[in-house]
């Protein structure tokens, strides 16, 4: 089986350590990972935002870069969200039928790294240690968009040495939502400071999720109050054993 | 008694400010924001548990869906239908193309009665097209009779929530409100005593007045029949005791059969009020003269504003299925913390941030910031009764914005800071190489700005990320150079 790393631009930006410990994960698990490096951004910025058109172009893309694959695996439930649910409206925008037969024959391969861990590869456990106490945020896009459901807590449950406290409200954004916490910088304020409030409530030394851009968003709320309370991506989480 | 503010919204004639300008004001108002949370925190948790306990609520949903869908893709045919209904019960059918067409017919027909005085129950179509200014400026004054609509009335205030319009206020406030409004020397702050002075004060309206309005629910095309759900009985009174009875429908409230509310019945109380039915349901099939009972004349005004416009737009005509339920209002993030009053619409909330544009129209700076008035999260869709994909026409919504902006406002549109970002960040990730630069540019660009891994300050517009939150600064390798790297190594 040929498995692409979609990396995602934000994490080869802004979170490598996320994206080698994904390669690690899954190499560990006997998966042979390739990263097609013609990958740049799968264009959900510029079509949340309202530049659809600005977007068709890196739909192509990224249907030509991983079409050879039998599965493309991202660390981002955003990201596949993009790809799964608006790739096909993309093509539609377009008016290219090729690019919508593309996208159609592409989007069931293309996953996140918690559904292909548990539903695709059958696994829970993968022999991670870490020895800390965390809570975890669902994500909206993961939560509701690919309905991801319980995949992630069943790969935190399995981790040896962890203390997983339930995190209140966990199912209400952090208030990132893309341009939206720059254009609505208020708002989303207000809807990251209910989060913080929730996250230092469950005494956790760190916050797990599988999106760094909520992550993003949260860290920079417990940077900024100087919180003492790390954020980390699941895969990071998954990728650390008793060796290492 | 004061009169209402008449503040410009989305629908009236003045220009409104953006969401976000809106949106700081209400997130200053510490009371509202308690108030809200309070209110929207307590019926989440109450529909999510009328929800529960229903085995087929999925199929009901998905019923909902088809049969929404299916009424808009026929909606000439069962609006024919439906006004040869209401006049074979002996009804009188208006069409209005806009609100001040619809506002004349129903100032005429007061005006014929020589009514002074109209009593009103929650019609959201007639604050769209603010009948009550209209009527005022006729001379006729408009009493709202629904407790909540009666309370925003008299504090001069607008509606900030489809089905609670008084949400934004609490006991407190509504006690202090009545004693001065109703010149009350002794009044508790207890619901009971509260209600108590609104019913002494609204009978007699009731039995005094000449001419009803209300809104409609559901109209059935197949019977004429048309039907308003409430929970206090003074929609009933207000259909029932004045000799005349107007109504004012969208033309999306339509269903095509009297069956179909075997469906809607089920969805709609549980989803706006968390009960499983409603206290009172009204049906009302023209007029009946030889029982004596109801209004001796009844007129429907069907009204479009817009709505055959949205009816056009594919994607954006799934947004005239709502059954104005506010389930998404209230689970909606963004709405808990700024309220109802930042839309600067009738329609406030999620199915407001799709639906308020649509009907106006693309390019106007209030309404367009509407559809951005959203993280995206998603809640809104998973709670809608009839299935409305918001996020779906919020973003499609947004397309047009930046699309009309792009190519109708000439260059300042095209020199527009964030267009020419978006368009080279677009030329950038469309070429492998121009990627890779641009990290490390960024890279170099962040040193001013970064401190041990954080940046505390962004210029210009990022400075709203800034402002509250620290910024994570870029690392110094990023994934793409470890994979060569290591890749040379393993020396494959």
């Amino acid at each position: 089986m040929r498995v692409a790393l979609f990396i995602t631009c934000f994490n080869d930006t802004l979170f490598p350590e996320t994206g080698r410990a994904t390669v690690r994960v899954l190499e560990r698990l006997g998966v042979e990972v390739d990263f097609p490096v013609e990958q740049t951004c799968c264009g959900q910025m510029h079509f949340n935002t309202g530049y659809q058109r600005e977007a068709i172009p890196l739909v192509r893309r990224f249907v030509e870069v991983f079409e050879p694959y039998d599965a493309v695996v991202a660390p981002s439930g955003s990201c596949v969200g993009m790809v799964r649910e608006l790739y096909g409206r993309a093509a539609e925008l377009a008016g290219d039928a090729e690019l919508a037969r593309g996208v159609e024959a592409l989007v069931p391969r293309v996953f996140e790294l918690s559904e292909f861990l548990v539903n695709g590869l059958g696994v829970t456990d993968i022999g991670a240690y870490y020895p800390h106490r965390v809570t975890y945020h669902p994500t909206c896009h993961s939560l509701r968009m690919l309905r991801v459901g319980e995949a992630p807590l069943k790969l935190l449950r399995a981790v040896r040495g962890l203390d997983l406290v339930e995190l209140p409200q966990a199912e209400e954004c952090c208030g990132f939502g893309g341009t939206f916490a720059v254009k609505n910088a208020e708002t989303s304020t207000a809807m990251l400071s209910d989060k913080l409030h929730h996250v230092k409530e469950t005494g956790a030394e760190a916050v797990a999720a599988g999106d760094n851009s909520c992550l993003l968003h949260i860290g920079g709320g417990l940077q900024r109050g100087q919180d003492g309370i790390d954020t980390v991506h699941l895969a990071e989480i998954l990728d650390a054993t008793e060796r290492r | 008694m004061t009169s209402a503010k008449h503040a410009p919204d989305a629908f009236s004639k003045g220009k409104t400010p953006t969401f976000e300008v809106s949106a700081r004001e209400s997130l200053a108002d510490h009371q509202l924001r308690r108030n809200l949370g309070k209110a929207t925190k307590t019926i989440r948790g109450k529909r999510a548990e009328a929800v529960g306990e229903m085995p087929d609520w999925e199929e009901l949903r998905e019923a909902g869906r088809a049969l929404k869908e299916r009424t808009m893709r026929h909606l000439d045919h069962y609006l024919v239908e439906l006004e040869e209904s209401v006049k074979r019960a002996g009804g009188h059918v208006h069409w209005a193309r806009d609100g001040e067409e619809a506002n004349r017919i129903i100032a005429e027909i007061a005006r014929s009665h020589e009514a002074r005085e109209v009593v009103k129950v929650k019609s959201i179509a007639t604050d769209e097209t603010r009948l009550n200014e209209h009527l005022e400026s006729e001379g006729i004054e408009a009493v709202e009779t629904d407790l909540a609509e009666l309370i925003i009335q008299l504090a001069g205030e607008t509606s900030s929530h489809i089905l609670v319009p008084a949400i934004h206020k609490n006991r407190a406030e509504i006690r202090t409100l009545f004693m001065r409004e109703l010149g009350l020397d002794d009044l508790s702050d207890e619901p009971e005593a509260l209600t108590e002075a609104a019913r002494l004060y609204l009978r007699k309206k009731f039995l005094g007045a000449k001419v009803g309005v209300s809104g409609a629910n559901f109209a059935v095309a197949e019977t004429g029949t048309v039907c308003v759900v409430e929970s206090e009985g003074n929609g009933r009174m207000c259909t029932t005791l004045p000799p005349v009875l107007v109504t004012l429908m969208g033309i999306e409230k339509l269903i095509p059969e009297w069956r179909d509310f075997e469906v809607f019945m089920q969805t709609l109380p549980r989803s706006s009020t968390a009960e499983r039915m409603n206290p009172y349901t009204s049906f009302w099939t023209g007029v009946s003269p030889e029982s004596g009972d109801g209004p001796e004349e009844f007129h429907l005004v069907l009204l479009d504003n817009g709505r055959t416009d949205v009816l056009a737009d594919e994607i954006g005509r799934q947004s005239l299925n709502c059954i104005r339920c506010s389930a998404c209002l209230n689970v909606c993030p963004v709405y808990e913390r700024t309220g109802g009053h930042a839309y600067n619409s009738v329609y406030p909330g999620p199915i407001g941030a799709i639906l308020t544009p649509q009907l106006v129209g693309i390019g106007k700076p209030g309404p367009d910031s509407l559809p951005y008035a959203s993280s995206l999260c998603g809640a809104c869709y998973d709670v809608c009764p009839v299935k409305i994909n918001i996020p779906e026409v919020l973003i499609h919504l947004r397309g047009k914005v930046v699309r009309n902006h792009q190519d109708n406002d000439g260059l300042k549109g095209k020199l527009d800071p964030e267009n020419v970002a978006m368009q080279v960040m677009a030329k950038t990730f469309s070429d492998r190489r121009l990627y890779e630069a641009a990290q490390r540019l960024a890279l170099i660009g962040q040193w001013p700005l970064a401190r041990s891994g954080t940046i505390h300050r962004l210029p210009g517009k990022l400075s709203g990320w800034t402002a509250t939150r620290d910024l994570k600064a870029l690392p110094k390798e990023t994934f793409r150079q470890w994979w060569k790297t290591r890749k040379n190594r393993s020396g494959s």
